[in-house]
């Protein structure tokens, strides 16, 4: 940065920053599958297409997320956003 | 006991093999008997980078495949004495690495070495998987860049489930982390995350800061590990490194932008 700089007032957010957000979630979203079994993805699959056989939903209607609450204690949470109804 | 270090990231074009190289030279000149090994089998490059690369007679799948004993393929370095290469093969069979035949060979190298340095290819293929398996520690080099950062947390969930002492439920392989071609500037302008970014998302220790360097090419261009070159800044931020590794508290250099002249602050540069 020189002083010239210093009086150009277009300061755009720092990419950096916006580096750092993006990594953080991706990062997160990771590890969470990390520690999943490693029959958890085709498990998910398999639940999706179950419930697409009843419902008309997108993948991206669909969550499902393994938690690990404490030692002995996980929690499979499954979201479906059903359609609206006409 | 020998240690075994490998140095990995997930991502390609990082520096893993410059860093295998400058570690395991400065283990070498600390007076520590120490021997790297190439693990990207195909791809050799090794044996370029310490400027050995007409002496490769036999290499690491020779010694796998017993076509060669340990003595005939190991490279006695010119510059420093206590270093050995291992090079890695050309052919491109990439089952040539197996665990037992892998293991045989740590286990003979670790008769003789302090230090055993596995330079692993990038990926998480074979070869890279066969160079994290035996680890006791691992340098996991990183560019303060998103692909980077992401791969080497991708490695690092391969260390804590796919090593040997994940496996077997043994102390953890100890994790460090390594950034390298870091520009301080570029960071003070906020076009480049931060050292401790990338510590907060990753989570282990630092091991070391290698500055973007010119150093590093004409290294390269000549076949002598960087950190012969203590003149330079990656040098002596590689030489930082060892010295941690071996247990040494040292404070971070080359963190800052480097002083400006009055000039260049008026006008730029």
């Amino acid at each position: 940065m020189s002083l010239l700089d210093y009086f150009k007032t277009n300061k755009k957010p720092s990419t950096a920053v916006t580096a750092k957000e993006r990594l953080q979630i991706i990062v997160a979203h990771q590890r969470g599958e990390r520690d999943a079994p490693d029959y958890f993805p085709k498990m998910k699959q398999e639940i999706i297409e179950v419930i697409r056989k009843y419902v008309q939903v997108g993948p991206d209607q669909v969550s499902v997320q393994l938690e690990q609450n404490d030692e002995n204690l996980s929690v499979l949470e499954l979201n479906v956003t059903l359609p609206e109804k006409n | 006991m020998a240690q075994i270090i490998v140095v990995t990231s997930g991502k390609g074009g990082v520096g893993k093999t410059t860093s295998s190289a400058a570690i395991a030279t400065g283990l070498a000149m600390k007076g520590h008997k120490t021997v790297v090994i190439d693990f990207d089998i195909g791809l050799r490059n090794l044996d370029l980078i310490m400027g050995c690369e007409r002496r490769v007679v036999y290499d690491f799948v020779n010694v796998i495949n017993e076509e060669a004993n340990l003595n005939q393929a190991l490279i006695k370095d010119k510059r420093t004495a206590n270093l050995f290469v291992l090079p890695a093969s050309q052919t491109r069979d990439k089952d040539a690495l197996t665990k037992e035949g892998v293991g045989k060979v740590l286990d003979d190298l670790a008769k003789e070495f302090e230090y055993i340095i596995c330079d692993s290819p990038a990926g998480i293929e074979t070869g890279a998987m066969m160079a994290l398996y035996f680890a006791d520690i691992a340098i996991v080099t990183t560019n303060p860049e998103v692909s980077s950062v992401r791969d080497s947390d991708r490695i690092l969930g391969m260390l804590q489930s796919k090593s040997k002492r994940a496996e077997e439920g043994l102390e953890p392989v100890k994790e460090f982390l390594l950034l390298t071609r870091y520009s301080p500037a570029r960071v003070t302008t906020g076009e480049m995350l931060s050292v401790q970014d990338v510590e907060e998302i990753l989570a282990i220790p630092l091991i070391g800061v290698i500055p973007e360097s010119q150093a590093v090419l004409k290294a390269s261009n000549s076949g002598v590990p960087v950190i012969i070159d203590q003149e330079s800044d990656a040098g002596m931020a590689y030489s930082d490194a060892v010295e941690r590794l071996l247990g040494q508290e040292l404070p971070f250099r080359f963190l800052t932008e480097e002083k400006k002249g009055f000039l260049k602050r008026i006008f730029g540069s």
